[in-house]
């Protein structure tokens, strides 16, 4: 079976300086989730951008679906932060979303699928009542649903998730864990986060990055392999099924 | 009204009707182009090529008078010295996000002093107020000509490509990895500004462009939740703030720039108090 990604002997640097990912190893396979986790300048938005395609790896392949990242864009949703995007920018809910269909060429308006596509991940989102409502007048948490329907307007094979559970409220993130259980049954789910309390129930792989990167299945993830990646104290609470872990003190570079 | 039709149509002021009328036509790039900018947020990008639209044309009079190079207009000028820092500004960009302000800033001086530098040495009178500061009594058959060039040059992509346009206005990673050509969508939007920007400037001047850029368009988003009716209503300000700033200026006797800026300033002002006051749009 291909591995939906396939990452060998990954390095990656910036122009300017330092090496930012050095000998990156790891697989995810078909109907594995998979969460990234590591301090902040530890290279989880740099490996964001190498497995989009956006940056180019110095060393070493990157391998989705067994084709590099730019030749496998249409089976990829992606969902940024929705505070980078511009709050007061004049576009609806269902605009948004129909944003997921577009198509390069000379001819860039939907169908009637692409409308329907469109309409139905809003639906499968809960907030269909919110379509025509304008995106700047909408929540966090409903902002970020809009964003998860424009990924999936296209239906990917691979949902890429850029911090989820990051400036919302916790009843938006009690919700969107409900989601990403359904979602992770039919499409391989990979989630970018800053905190490692998001490593949980919904996860397989725990791809922890702090310039080299470690991987740990989600069931033998301890306090001491989360304390190599991170250096320093750490409050780690695990539950049966659920694994939560708290970081306090500095970050580390 | 008899009065105002009577001094439209009479032959002594065919300027205005000119300026009028170029209000009219220039409404739909403005709507479009202003809508843009101001939801990309370049408007400093479009000030420094207003700027270095000015460095054109000092050095285009400085060849066309000392070296007799008789094709070299001030317009020629404008849109080659608009569009190299528009082009210029807008690659910084692309490539070295953290370094833009800074380009933006040099690229605005720059432009400026060597425009000014080049009038100096320019024999012969030069209006470089106008120029500053807009004089609609330079308008001519031309400018009406080039105004109606740039509408299709500007409306017509923007209709064939619109919903390129607005996913990559609204999130241009994204729209990259759909596939969107968005650096190529980037550059010829900045072209079409600088285009914008010289067709304006006998209008307003240089100065003064960015708020007639702006201002339209800011003042429709203020009303709007479509990228498409913030660029028809920005049309529709464009039209009125230029008509009411032309006749008020030229029933008072005041310079057209200040006028029609002064009047889309107060509106915009007033429509961004009724909308924080309604506290939703």
């Amino acid at each position: 079976m291909t591995p939906v990604i396939e990452v060998n002997n990954l390095s990656f640097a910036y122009e300017s300086g330092s090496t930012i990912l050095e000998d990156v190893n790891f697989a995810i396979l078909e109907g594995q989730s998979g969460c990234i986790v590591g301090p902040n300048g530890g290279g989880k938005s740099t490996l964001l951008k190498l497995l989009l395609g956006l940056l180019l790896p110095d060393n070493g392949s990157i391998r989705l679906f067994g084709q590099p990242p730019r030749d496998s864009r249409r089976l990829v949703g992606y969902m940024p932060q929705y505070h980078q995007l511009d709050a007061a920018f004049p576009v609806t809910a269902i605009e948004v979303a129909e944003m997921g269909c577009i198509k390069p060429g000379f001819f860039p308006f939907y169908s009637k699928k692409d409308r329907a596509d469109a309409m139905a991940a809003l639906d499968e989102l809960g907030i269909a009542d919110l379509a025509d409502r304008s995106f700047a007048d909408l929540s966090g948490g409903q902002r970020q649903r809009v964003l998860i329907a424009r990924a999936l307007a296209c239906h990917p094979r691979l949902l890429l998730l850029d911090e989820p559970t990051a400036n919302i409220d916790p009843g938006a993130e009690e919700q969107f864990y409900a989601t990403l259980a359904v979602l992770r049954k039919r499409m391989t789910v990979l989630t970018v986060s800053h905190d490692l309390g998001f490593v949980n129930r919904e996860t397989d792989v725990i791809i922890c990055v702090n310039r080299k990167v470690s991987v740990h299945q989600a069931e033998n993830f301890t306090a001491e392999a989360a304390d190599a990646v991170y250096h320093h104290e750490m409050n780690f609470i695990r539950h049966d099924h659920d694994c939560f872990c708290h970081c306090g003190g500095k970050h580390n570079d | 009204m008899t009065d105002i039709l009577r001094e439209l149509f009479s032959p002594e002021l065919v300027f205005l009707r000119y300026a009028l009328l170029i209000g009219i036509l220039a409404s739909p790039v403005l709507g479009v182009v202003g809508t843009l900018v101001v939801t990309r947020r370049i408007s400093s990008l479009a000030g420094a090529s207003a700027h270095a639209a000015l460095g054109g044309v000092g050095l285009a009079l400085f060849l066309q008078r000392v070296c007799m190079f008789n094709w070299c207009t001030p317009t020629v000028g404008a849109v080659a010295g608009a569009l190299l820092a528009a082009i210029v500004v807008g690659i910084v960009s692309l490539t070295a996000k953290e370094r833009e302000d800074t380009v933006i800033a040099v690229v605005w001086a720059l432009g400026m002093s060597i425009g000014l530098l080049f009038l100096e040495r320019t024999p012969g009178y030069v209006d470089w107020q106008g120029y500053l500061f807009g004089n609609i009594l330079l308008l001519s058959k031309s400018d009406i000509i080039m105004t109606i060039i740039l509408d299709a040059a500007v409306l017509l992509p923007m209709i064939l490509f619109y919903p390129a346009v607005l996913a990559m206005s609204f999130d241009s990673t994204f729209a990259e990895l759909r596939g969107i050509r968005v650096s190529v969508i980037y550059l010829i939007l900045l072209a079409l500004t600088a285009c914008t920007i010289v067709l304006l400037l006998n209008v307003v001047g240089i100065i003064l462009v960015i708020a007639l850029l702006t201002l339209p368009a800011a003042t429709a988003g203020c009303f709007t939740r479509h990228l498409w009716s913030m660029m028809v209503l920005g049309a529709v300000l464009s039209w009125l703030f230029v008509t009411g700033g032309l006749l008020s200026s030229f029933y008072y006797r005041l310079p057209s720039g200040p006028a029609i800026v002064v009047f889309a300033g107060t509106v915009y002002l007033a429509a961004l108090g009724f909308s924080k006051w309604k506290g939703k749009r």
